[in-house]
C-alpha cells in the first residue's frame, strides 16, 4: 500500500540522513579497503533497508516501485558498493522468490532475507552467458528417487557470492535455449557448492563478485522456483524491477556529482575568479543537471507505470539506458571539471567515475538494452 | 514509571541560517527543519531507559506551529509511545513553554522528565531550570550519565572542572548534554508504524497559560566576517607579532 507524503518524506530524509552522516565519511576507506564495515551492514539491517521490497506479511516494509525509486536515489548518493551491500537482498536476490515463490518457500526465507539475517545473491552469468542468458550451461537433472535436482556448472560474476547464504540459480532442466531453463535456491551450505575468490575490478571496491561452482550440488525440488523452464520467465521480470532501481541510483550518483562539481567550481579560483563563473565550466553543469533531470523523471515515470501495472519491459530497457549513460557522462565531465583533482584520488571524483561505468554494463548492457528498445519498438510499430 | 520528553522543532543542524535583510530575526523560508540534536539525545535516553525495563511508557511533547507533528513522529518513529502537540503560531519563550510542560506534567505525573540542554536556535539553556524551579523537583543538568532506580536518579553532569555526580529524588527533570549517548535513526519499519501510534493536539489555552512574550528582539545579525590571517616568518616573528596584538 502506498505510504503517505509525511511518512515517504519521513522515510527518505532518514534514509538521506544515514547517507550524509555513517555512509559518505566512509567512502574513501571502503574504496581502498575493499571492505564495508560490519557494524555499519549491521545498522543498514537494523534500519530496515534489507527489507525495502519485501512484502510487509513477510517481515519487510513493501515499498512500491515508486517509493523504492526514492530510496535508490537518496542511495546513489553515496558509493554505489555502499547499495550493493543490500541491493542483491532487495533486488534480484530475493524478487524472483517473491515473485514466483509458493506461500511455503516465502515463509521459509523471506522474513530472514528482510532482516539481513541471510543474504541473497542471483546466479545467472557464465562464461559462456551473458548477454545472451537463454543460453546457460549449468545443469539441473533431476533423480526423482532422492527428491532433488543435481547441480553441475560455473556462474561467473556473481555479486555478494562472498556473502550469500542463499543463491537464485539458473539452471538448464531441458532442451536448449531460454524455455529449457529453470531457477532454483540453493542454499550456500550444500555440499558441492563452493565459491571463488573474489575479483579484482575497476571500481565499486567493497562490493564482490565472484565465481560460484556447482559439482554435483543436490538441490531439494521443493527448492524449485516456478515451474520447470519458467526460470527465464522469472530472470527477465526481475531483472526489470533490477533495472529501474539502478536507474534511480543513477540519477542520485549524478545529482551527487553535480553538487561536488559545483561546490568545487565555486571555490576552486583561476585568473581571479572562482571558475564556476566561466561559460565552458557552467555548460559543463547546466547539460549534467538537464540530463539528471529528465532521467529522473523519466525513472518516476516508469515507475509508477509500473506500480499501476502496466507492461514496462520497454520502458525499463529505455530508462536503464538513459539514465547509466546520462551518469557516465555527467561522472566523465565531474573529472573534467575537477580539472588535476579530478585525476588524483583523495578527491572521490575518479573513484565515483570508475564507479560508475559498471551501470552501463550489468543488468543488462546498454547494447542489450537498446536491442529491447528496438525489438519493443518495432513489435508495437513505432 | 512514564517519562515526559519535551522536542522542539528548530532549523536543521546543518543548514547555515540567514538573517532576514531588515534584521528581525532568521529567514526560516523554506529552510529545512529538524528535531533539535540535544532533543534526540532526550528521546534516546528515555528509549534505553524503557528498553532497560526502568520506564513503561515515553510521551513525547512539543510546543510550537502545525508542522511540529513531524517532530513528534520523529520521536514517536524512534520509540517513543503518543505525543501530544501543543500548537501555536507564536513565538514561545523559555518560560511560557517551561509552565505549559508543568501543566503537562500535572495531567501525566511523569516519573522523570527530559530535556534537551538547550534548543539550537535560541540556545537560550533555560526550560529545564525554569521548570524545574516551577515544579519544586529537583533537576540534574548538562547530563554525561544518566543511572535510573526505582525512586532516584544519579546524574553525572557535565562541568567545568570535569564531572559532578548527582542523586535526585523522583519525579525529577534531566537537561542533557552531547555526550549522554549517540541517538539512532528511526529504522524504516518503525516510521511506518509511527502514524498508527496516538498523536494529541492542544492549544496553549487548552492549559490556561499566557504564552505572551515578555522579551522584544531589536536586532539579529550575522556574525562578523572573518578577517584573512598573516603569515609570519618565524616563532620569534610569531611571538613578537602576539604581544604586539596584546595576546601573548
Amino acid at each position: 500500500m502506498p505510504l503517505d507524503k509525511d511518512t515517504y518524506d519521513q522515510l527518505i530524509e532518514t534514509v538521506s540522513r544515514f547517507v550524509t552522516e555513517r555512509l559518505r565519511p566512509l567512502e574513501g576507506q571502503v574504496g581502498d579497503k575493499d571492505e564495508i564495515p560490519q557494524d555499519v551492514i549491521d545498522e543498514m539491517k537494523e534500519l530496515g533497508l534489507f527489507g525495502l521490497t519485501i512484502p510487509e506479511e513477510y517481515g519487510g516494509i513493501g515499498l512500491t516501485m515508486a517509493e523504492e525509486i526514492g530510496v535508490a536515489i537518496a542511495m546513489g548518493h553515496t558509493s554505489p558498493a555502499m547499495r550493493s551491500s543490500f541491493g542483491t537482498n532487495i533486488g534480484i536476490g530475493s524478487q524472483g522468490l517473491v515473485m514466483a515463490g509458493t506461500d511455503e518457500q516465502k515463509q521459509k526465507w523471506l522474513p530472514r532475507i528482510a532482516s539481513g539475517e541471510l543474504i541473497t545473491s542471483f546466479a545467472l552469468t557464465e562464461p559462456d552467458a551473458g548477454s545472451d542468458a537463454g543460453s546457460v550451461k549449468t545443469r539441473a537433472t533431476l533423480d526423482e528417487a532422492k527428491g532433488v535436482y543435481r547441480l553441475n556448472g560455473s556462474k561467473r560474476y556473481i555479486t555478494n557470492a562472498d556473502k550469500a547464504d542463499l543463491f537464485t540459480v539458473m539452471a538448464r532442466t531441458g532442451g536448449e535455449g531460454a524455455h529449457g531453463v529453470s531457477s532454483f535456491l540453493v542454499p550456500r551450505d550444500l555440499p558441492g557448492l563452493s565459491v571463488g575468490a573474489h575479483e579484482k575490478k575497476m571500481g565499486q571496491q567493497g562490493a564482490h563478485v565472484c565465481d560460484v561452482n556447482f559439482d554435483d550440488v543436490e538441490v531439494p525440488v521443493e527448492n524449485r522456483l516456478g515451474a520447470e523452464g519458467e526460470g527465464f520467465k522469472v530472470a527477465m521480470r526481475v531483472l526489470d524491477r533490477g533495472r529501474l532501481h539502478i536507474s534511480g541510483v543513477c540519477v542520485g550518483a549524478a545529482e551527487r556529482l553535480i553538487e561536488d562539481m559545483v561546490g568545487y567550481a565555486s571555490e576552486r579560483q583561476q585568473f581571479g575568479k572562482p571558475i564556476s563563473s566561466f561559460q565552458m565550466i557552467q555548460a559543463q553543469i547546466a547539460d549534467s543537471k538537464a540530463e539528471c533531470m529528465a532521467a529522473r523523471a523519466l525513472v518516476e515515470q516508469t515507475a509508477r507505470k509500473r506500480d499501476a501495472g502496466e507492461s514496462i519491459t520497454l520502458d525499463c530497457a529505455a530508462t536503464k539506458l538513459i539514465a547509466s549513460e546520462m551518469v557516465g557522462r555527467v561522472a566523465d565531465r565531474a573529472v573534467q571539471v575537477y580539472g588535476g583533482a579530478g585525476y588524483i584520488a583523495d578527491y572521490g571524483i575518479e573513484r565515483f567515475y570508475r564507479d560508475v561505468r559498471l551501470f552501463r554494463i550489468y543488468e543488462g548492457t546498454s547494447e542489450i538494452q537498446r536491442s529491447i528498445i528496438a525489438r519493443e519498438t518495432l513489435k508495437t510499430g513505432g | 514509571m512514564k517519562a515526559l520528553v519535551p522536542v522542539k522543532r528548530v532549523i536543521d543542524y546543518n543548514v547555515k541560517p540567514r538573517v532576514k535583510s531588515d534584521g528581525s530575526g532568521v529567514d526560516l523560508a523554506n529552510v529545512k527543519m529538524s528535531m533539535n540534536p540535544f532533543d534526540e539525545i532526550s528521546v534516546e535516553e528515555a528509549i534505553r531507559l524503557k528498553e532497560a525495563g526502568k520506564i513503561e511508557e515515553i510521551i513525547a511533547v512539543s510546543v510550537g506551529p502545525a508542522k511540529a507533528q513531524e517532530t513528534l513522529r520523529t520521536a514517536l518513529a524512534m520509540g517513543a509511545d503518543r505525543a501530544i502537540l501543543i500548537e501555536t503560531d507564536e513565538t514561545v519563550e523559555p518560560l511560557a513553554v517551561a509552565k505549559l510542560l508543568q501543566k503537562v506534567a500535572e495531567e501525566e505525573q511523569p516519573g522523570l522528565i527530559i530535556l534537551g540542554k538547550q534548543a539550537i536556535d535560541d540556545d537560550a539553556n533555560q526550560t529545564g531550570q525554569m521548570l524545574a524551579a516551577l515544579m519544586d523537583r529537583p533537576q540534574g543538568t548538562f547530563a554525561n550519565t544518566v543511572e535510573l532506580d526505582s525512586d532516584s536518579v544519579t546524574v553525572k553532569r557535565e562541568i567545568d572542572g570535569g564531572l559532578e555526580t548527582v542523586k535526585l529524588q523522583l519525579p525529577a527533570i534531566i537537561t542533557t548534554d552531547l555526550r549522554l549517548n549517540e541517538p539512532r535513526y528511526a529504522s524504516l519499519p518503525n516510521i511506518m508504524k509511527a502514524k498508527k501510534k496516538p498523536l494529541d493536539t492542544k492549544t496553549p489555552a487548552d492549559y490556561g497559560v499566557n504564552i505572551a512574550p515578555r522579551l522584544t528582539t531589536t536586532n539579529v545579525s550575522e556574525p562578523p566576517v572573518r578577517q584573512a590571517g598573516e603569515k609570519v616568518e618565524d616563532v620569534d616573528a610569531l611571538v613578537t607579532k602576539l604581544k604586539a596584538l596584546g595576546i601573548a
